[in-house]
C-alpha cells in the first residue's frame, strides 16, 4: 500500500472537511470563548460528531463503530486542527477508546455505546505535573477490600471538568519513574472524593486540574491488568499522540494557508510583499517542513493501523517533527502577518495559541526525541 | 494470495537465488560501486555476473518498458522490488547517470529510433553518460548558456566549454545543452546527444576542497554532432533539460536518506553518553532522518502514480541535501580530532572529513538550495513575481 490516502479516506476527508469548514469554523472558537461559555465545547455539535459516524471510527465494527484505523480518526483531526475547532474528539473517540479497548466487556459495554452516541465526554488523568512524564505516576492506589482507593493529584485533564468519566493513571506498586506498577483505572467523575477545578487556557479551551482524596472503586474499575497499566496507557498514548500531531498537521496547514494568502495580497513598497524573495524563501522552507510533517504523521498512522513493532518509535518521531513544524509555521505565521497578527481581531494568533497547548499535550518535541534517542539504544 | 503478494514472494526468492553473496554485502567505499560503461574494469567476477542477471531480467531498470530493455513493472511492483533488494542487503546492480537522469527524459521526449537505439545500452550498462549542463559563466542562471553550435546543414559545429561535469573522464557520451539559437534565451536552447571520442573533446578533472576530482572541466573545439543526435524539437531542449533537472533533484536528494545510518546517536554511542548537548542534537537530527525517509516514500509513492506536483523534487533536493550536509556536521563533531586525519591508514585516508567536504556540493550541485526554495516558491506556493 502506499504512503498516501486511499480513496475511501480521500472520500472521508472530503466530508469532513466541509462538515467542519460549515458547522465550526475558527468563528466557533471564537463564540465560544466570548460568550465566556463553561463547557468548552458545544454539545450538539459533539451529537453531531456521533450522527456523522467520526466518534466511532476506532471502534470495533463488532462493537457497532466502524472499525477503521489512526488514519480515519487522524483525518478527522487535521481538519479539526485546521478549524481550531474544540471537541472532545481527540480525548475521548481517539486516545479512550484505545485504552478501553484492552478493558474488560463490562467497561467496554457501558463506554463504546455512550461514545458513540455522543453522550459520554471522557478525560485523561495522566499528567501530574508540569510536564508530561507518565511514567512518574505517583498518584497512589491502595487495595481495600476487593477495590482500590484512589489519592493524589492530576493536572492538564482537557474537559475534566465536564467528562462524564476520568481513565486514572495510578500506582499500584514499584515507585514514581518505574512503568511497572502502573494501574489504569476508569474512575466516574461524580465518585466521592473526586474534586476538579477547571481553568480556561492560553488556548480558551477548558482543562482542570483534579484531586482524588480517598476515591472507592472496585476491581471492576480496572483496565488491563493490575500493575500492568503501562500497556493500556501505552495504547492510549500512542493514539492521543499520533492524534495530536495530526491535529498540529491542521493547524500548521492551517496557519500556513492563511500566512500565504497574506503574503499574495499585501502591498508595501509598490508590490505584493510574496514577490520579495527574503519571504519567498522562507514560506518555501516552511512547505517543506510542513510536508515533512505530514509524511511522518502518514507513516506511524499506517504502523499503527498495521500493527508493526516500529509504531511507537515512528508515532515518537511524528509528535516530534509536528510540534516542531507546527510551530515554525505559526511563528512564521504571526511575523509574516506583522502588526495585524498581534491583533486578537485576526486569527492567526489563536493559531499560536492553539499550537501551543498542543506541543504540551502528550508530551513535546523535545520529550518525544528523547525517547527516539532511547529506542534508538543512545 | 493477492497478485502483489505473489509477486513479492517469487522475487524474494529469484533474489536470493541470482544475487551473488559478494553483491548483498556492504560497501566499505564508493569505489566498489558499478558504473558500468566501455571503459569500466569490474572489481570482481560477482560485480560483472549481477549486472548481467539484472539486465537480463530488466531489472536494472524495472519500471521502464521491456521494449527498451527494463522490466515493465508497475509501480506497485518496482517498490516491492526496491524493499526487497533493500531487506536482503542487495547492491545496486548499476549506477548510472542514463537510467536516473537521461532515461527518463528519452522516453518521454526521444523519437522511437531514439529510444531503441541508447535505452538498451543503458539498461545493460554498456555506455556511461555525462551531463553538459553547466557552463563558467552559467551556474544558476543555467539558461544563459554560451556554448554554441552552428547548423552546418546535416550537422552542427559545436565550440564552447562546460564545467562541474561529473565523470565526464569516464563517460563514453555526454547529453549536453548547446546554444543554436542566439536570439532566443529560452527557446534557443538544443539537447543534443553526442561521443566523447568525437574529435574535438576534451576533459580536465578539477580538484576539489575534498582533494578528489569528480567533476571535469569539458571543451568542445569544433565538435561535429549529426542532426539525428537531438532529443526534442530544435530550440526546445530547456523542456527537455528542465524535464531531466526534476530527476537529477530526485537522485540528489536520496542523500538525505542516510543510508547505512538510520541513526546517528547509536552509530556514536559513547561520544552520545558524554556529551548531553550533542546528543540531544542528534535525536532531533535522527527524528529529522525517520521524515526524510517517510517523505522520501510518499514523493515516490505520489511521483511513480504522477500524483506529485511536477515540480516537487526541486523540494525534496532542497531538504534532503541540506539534511545530508548537517548530517555530516555531526559526523565530525562525533568524531572529534579523529575526523581531521586526512591522510592516516587508520582514518581511511581521512573518509569522514573528505565526505563532510563532498557534501558541501549537494547543495549547489544539480541546482543551488537558493534556487530550489525559488522553485518551490513560484511553482508550488505560485507566489508572485518574475
Amino acid at each position: 500500500m502506499g504512503l498516501n490516502h486511499t480513496e475511501a479516506q480521500a472520500m472521508l476527508k472530503d466530508s469532513v472537511a466541509p462538515f467542519l469548514a460549515e458547522n465550526a469554523p475558527v468563528k466557533h472558537l471564537r463564540n465560544l470563548r466570548d460568550s465566556n461559555d463553561q463547557t468548552g465545547f458545544a454539545r450538539d455539535l459533539w451529537k453531531q460528531f456521533a450522527e456523522m459516524g467520526f466518534t466511532g471510527i476506532l471502534i470495533p465494527e463488532a462493537e457497532g463503530g466502524l472499525g477503521l484505523g489512526h488514519v480515519e480518526a487522524g483525518i478527522v483531526l487535521e481538519e479539526i486542527g485546521r478549524n481550531l475547532t474544540p471537541s472532545p474528539f481527540l480525548t475521548t473517540a481517539v486516545a479512550a477508546v484505545e485504552a478501553l479497548k484492552g478493558a474488560g466487556a463490562h467497561l467496554r459495554g457501558e463506554w463504546f455505546p455512550r461514545i458513540l452516541s455522543g453522550d459520554a465526554v471522557i478525560g485523561l488523568a495522566i499528567d501530574e505535573g508540569a510536564k508530561h512524564r507518565p511514567a512518574a505516576t505517583a498518584l497512589v492506589a491502595a487495595r481495600a477490600g476487593n477495590g482500590f482507593k484512589l489519592s493524589g493529584k492530576k493536572q492538564f485533564v482537557v474537559h475534566g471538568h465536564v467528562a462524564d468519566m476520568l481513565i486514572v493513571a495510578a500506582r499500584t506498586a514499584g515507585a514514581p519513574g518505574e512503568e511497572q506498577g502502573i494501574t489504569l483505572f476508569a474512575v466516574p467523575r461524580d465518585a466521592a472524593g473526586v474534586s476538579v477545578e477547571a481553568d480556561r487556557l492560553v488556548d480558551s479551551q477548558l482543562s482542570a486540574r483534579v484531586t482524588l482524596d480517598g476515591v472507592e472503586v472496585t476491581a471492576d474499575a480496572v483496565i488491563g491488568d493490575v500493575d500492568g497499566g503501562w500497556g493500556p496507557l501505552g495504547k492510549l498514548l500512542d493514539a492521543g499522540r499520533i492524534g495530536a500531531a495530526a491535529e498540529m498537521v491542521g493547524v500548521g496547514g492551517g496557519a500556513m494557508d492563511m500566512t500565504f494568502d497574506y503574503l499574495k495580497q499585501r502591498k508595501q513598497f509598490g508590490r505584493v510583499i510574496g514577490e520579495f524573495q527574503a519571504l519567498q524563501h522562507r514560506a518555501a522552507h516552511l512547505y517543506g517542513e510542513m510536508e515533512g510533517a505530514r509524511s511522518i504523521v502518514l507513516k506511524a498512522q499506517h504502523l499503527l493501523d498495521d500493527g508493526d513493532p516500529r509504531a511507537e518509535l515512528f508515532v515518537a518521531a511524528a509528535k516530534a517533527k509536528a510540534g516542531l513544524a507546527c510551530n515554525l509555521s505559526v511563528r512564521e505565521g504571526v511575523q509574516m502577518h506583522g502588526g495585524i497578527g498581534m491583533t486578537d481581531e485576526y486569527d492567526i494568533g489563536l493559531y499560536m495559541k492553539r499550537d501551543r497547548a498542543l506541543a504540551e499535550f502528550f508530551g513535546d518535541s523535545y520529550f518525544h526525541a528523547d525517547r527516539v534517542a532511547r529506542m534508538n539504544g543512545y | 494470495m493477492t497478485d502483489l503478494e505473489t509477486f513479492r514472494k517469487e522475487t524474494r526468492a529469484w533474489l536470493e537465488a541470482n544475487c551473488p553473496a559478494e553483491m548483498r554485502e556492504p560497501q566499505k567505499s564508493e569505489d566498489e560501486a558499478c558504473w558500468g560503461g566501455r571503459k569500466w574494469v569490474f572489481k570482481s567476477p560477482a560485480q560483472k555476473q549481477w549486472l548481467e542477471v539484472m539486465a537480463e531480467k530488466g531489472w536494472t531498470v524495472p519500471d521502464w518498458p521491456k521494449a527498451y530493455g527494463g522490466g515493465g513493472l508497475s509501480a506497485e511492483e518496482a517498490k516491492i522490488l526496491r524493499s526487497e533488494m533493500a531487506s536482503l542487503g542487495c547492491r545496486p546492480p548499476l549506477l548510472s547517470f542514463g537510467i536516473w537522469m537521461l532515461g527518463p527524459a528519452l522516453l518521454k521526449f526521444g523519437t522511437e529510433a531514439q529510444k531503441k537505439h541508447y535505452l538498451p545500452q543503458i539498461a545493460r550498462g554498456e555506455i556511461r553518460w555525462c551531463q553538459g549542463y553547466s557552463e563558467p559563466g552559467s551556474g544558476s542562471d543555467l539558461v544563459s548558456l554560451q556554448t554554441y553550435g552552428e547548423d552546418k546543414g546535416d550537422h552542427w559545429v559545436v565550440n564552447g566549454q562546460k564545467i562541474w561535469t561529473s565523470y565526464a573522464d569516464k563517460a563514453d557520451w555526454i547529453f549536453c545543452l548547446v546554444r543554436t539559437n542566439k536570439e532566443d534565451k529560452y527557446h534557443g536552447i538544443s539537447f543534443l546527444l553526442f561521443d566523447m571520442t568525437t574529435p574535438g573533446v576534451t576533459t580536465k578533472p578539477i580538484k576539489l576542497i575534498s582533494g578528489a576530482s569528480p567533476f571535469c572541466e569539458t571543451f568542445f573545439d569544433n565538435v561535429k554532432v549529426p542532426k539525428h543526435q537531438i532529443v526534442g524539437e530544435l530550440n526546445r531542449g530547456w523542456d527537455v533539460a528542465k524535464y531531466l533537472l526534476g530527476h537529477e533533484r530526485e537522485m540528489i536528494s536520496g542523500g538525505g536518506l542516510g543510508e547505512g545510518m538510520a541513526s546517528i546517536g547509536a552509530a556514536f554511542k559513547d561520544v552520545a553518553a558524554e556529551e548531553p548537548v550533542l546528543r540531544a542534537q542528534m535525536a532531533l537530527f535522527d527524528v529529522e532522518t525517520m521524515v526524510f525517509r517517510a517523505h522520501s516514500e510518499r514523493f515516490m509513492d505520489d511521483w511513480k502514480t504522477g500524483k506529485a506536483h511536477p515540480a516537487y523534487s526541486n523540494l525534496m533536493k532542497y531538504v534532503g541535501t541540506e539534511l545530508n550536509k548537517k548530517r555530516h556536521e555531526l559526523v565530525m563533531a562525533a568524531g572529534g580530532s579523529d575526523a581531521l586525519e586526512w591522510e592516516s591508514e587508520r582514518s581511511k585516508t581521512g573518509a569522514k572529513p573528505r565526505t563532510w567536504l563532498r557534501t558541501k556540493a549537494n547543495s549547489i550541485e544539480g541546482g543551488t538550495s537558493e534556487v530550489m526554495l525559488n522553485v518551490v516558491s513560484k511553482r508550488i506556493l505560485e507566489m508572485p513575481g518574475a
